[in-house]
């Protein structure tokens, strides 16, 4: 082995902002079709994908189309054909594909699609928050939040692995700006060993013209149901394969995140549950200040969104006498304020379990969340505050 | 005919085999059907023509009606035909008549 070769192999440390990560993970997967519009905040994940291609770093198709509707469209026929594909959006953009978001998981498709949270219009934000990737809620994708720059590089690579084993769509979203324009240190895997993990299998049912099918057929209402059950079956059977897949990769490459992650839970009676890095990590440092003033406090974050963790989460929540959900996006006019509580929520009375909780919004459109705000939470909880929604940092 | 379970068809609905539409019959969201009366009907063949589904069946043989001898005769196959009436409008001589399905 020459030296070059040798240093090549040598874990490689990089300063990356989190679209940056996902590029080079991109790289790594030795992706072959990528089509992309540009959006805030994930321009920059394509920019330095372009330049992969154009150093001939990365040998794949970069397809450039007049609007997110079409990118994830040229996915999907791309994805159809056999092809690995990437997409990124954000946004208004992430709503413009909504339609075909369900083509992607009607079809089975393994698409993975990057997404940098973004508020949504109107009034038109560029900022920060989860409003996008919660209206893609009921869309049939598995999605990820992920809460470092790291774990975004990581989660992309196992990304496609997962969607590969589960025919299903996956997004990787995490906060937009806070982390997809802020620089953290990123270890880099050797793209060879990537490449053994992520094997080009042969997929049953693509388009060739040798053996010709039909994809996206018309079905009568005898047929519909069954179809999109499968969906449904494959989606929550995946929570096992993005459990497999993610200790797998922990194996081969030291680093893995579990479904949900969590801050001293072991003995915690208040539990903060949140997701995305912004929050997780407030809520993080909020618990320590909040033990100091004799609050066990605890914090949860959902690492995987959809298919929900339901069980992951009850085991945390089990000890616990009273939690609180911290959501970066409203479900306008739900019974419960945020869109992740609301699911929590369903989670314990689906399986009876009645454990008070707070439904939280914030950081909306990107608005300041301080740490003093969650350990203020945890000071409500503790104080006996129950089963309402509160807008904080609002100025009411 | 059975209809296959959820994990007899293949994911994602795709189908792989050709011809096998025939088995995805068409003619349940039809609300008006139509009838064709044959004593009316001169062999024009201009709702075979037009039919957008094919459903238009040409039957060949030897066909008596009103003293005349006819060639052919038209009926309409149910299973596909899903009540648009384009032929009942086309029919020169009012012989195809739509009616409320039963």
């Amino acid at each position: 082995m020459t030296a070059a070769a040798a240093l090549q192999k040598a874990k490689t440390t990089l300063a990356l902002t989190s679209n940056y990560a996902v590029a080079y993970a991109v790289k790594a997967a030795d992706v072959d079709v990528v089509a992309v519009y540009p959006i805030t905040p994930q321009t920059t994940i394509v920019e330095k994908i372009a330049e992969f291609v154009d150093d001939g770093e990365l040998n794949a198709d970069l397809i450039h189309v007049e609007s997110e509707h079409s990118a994830m469209s040229a996915v999907v026929g791309a994805a159809a054909a056999g092809a690995r594909v990437f997409t990124a959006t954000s946004s208004q953009g992430l709503e413009l594909m909504h339609e075909v978001l369900h083509i992607a998981s009607g079809l089975r498709l393994p698409i993975v699609m990057a997404v940098p949270a973004r508020a949504l219009s109107a009034p038109i934000s560029i900022h920060g928050d989860y409003s996008d990737v919660m209206n893609t809620r009921d869309t049939g994708w598995i999605t990820y939040i992920a809460s470092s720059a790291q774990e975004v590089y990581d989660t992309v690579i196992q990304a496609y692995k997962v969607a590969e084993t589960a025919l299903l769509p996956v997004m990787v979203s995490y906060d937009g700006f806070l982390m997809s324009h802020t620089t953290e240190p990123v270890e880099l895997n050797d793209e060879e060993e990537v490449r053994r993990f992520l094997p080009r299998k042969d997929r049953p049912n693509v388009l060739r013209p040798e053996k010709p099918i039909t994809m996206g057929a018309f079905a009568m209402p005898d047929w519909y149901y069954e179809i999109k059950y499968q969906v449904q079956e494959a989606l929550m059977g995946s929570l096992k394969v993005v459990e497999e897949v993610d200790a797998e990769y922990g194996k081969i490459f030291g680093r893995s995140y579990g479904i949900v992650q969590t801050y001293r839970m072991e003995d915690a009676d208040y539990a903060i549950i949140a997701y995305g890095g912004a929050a997780f990590g407030n809520a993080r440092e909020a618990a320590d200040i909040a033990r100091e003033k004799g609050i066990k406090a605890g914090a949860i974050r959902l690492r995987v969104w959809r298919p929900f963790p339901t069980s992951h989460l009850l085991k945390q929540l089990a000890g616990v006498k009273a939690f609180a959900v911290v959501d970066r996006a409203i479900a306008f006019g739900s019974s419960g304020g945020g869109p992740v509580f609301l699911d929590v929520a369903a989670a314990l009375w689906m399986n009876g379990i009645d454990i008070p909780g707070l439904s939280v919004i914030h950081g909306i459109g990107q608005r300041s969340m301080y740490v003093e705000d969650f350990v203020k939470i945890y000071e409500m909880l503790k104080s006996g505050e129950r089963n309402k929604v509160i807008y904080m940092g609002l100025r009411l | 005919m059975s209809l296959p379970r959820v994990h007899e068809i293949p994911i994602g609905g795709i189908i792989t085999e050709p011809g096998s539409s025939r088995k995805n019959l068409t003619g349940g969201w039809r609300s008006l059907k139509p009838i064709i009366h044959d004593d009316r009907c001169i062999r024009c063949r201009i709702c075979w023509t037009y039919c957008p589904e094919g459903t238009i069946k040409e039957i060949k043989g030897e066909f008596v009606v009103k003293g005349r001898k006819y060639q052919y005769k038209y009926e309409i196959d149910y299973n596909y035909c899903k009540g648009c009436g384009i032929c009942a409008h086309e029919c020169p001589t009012k012989a195809i008549e739509m009616v409320p399905e039963a």
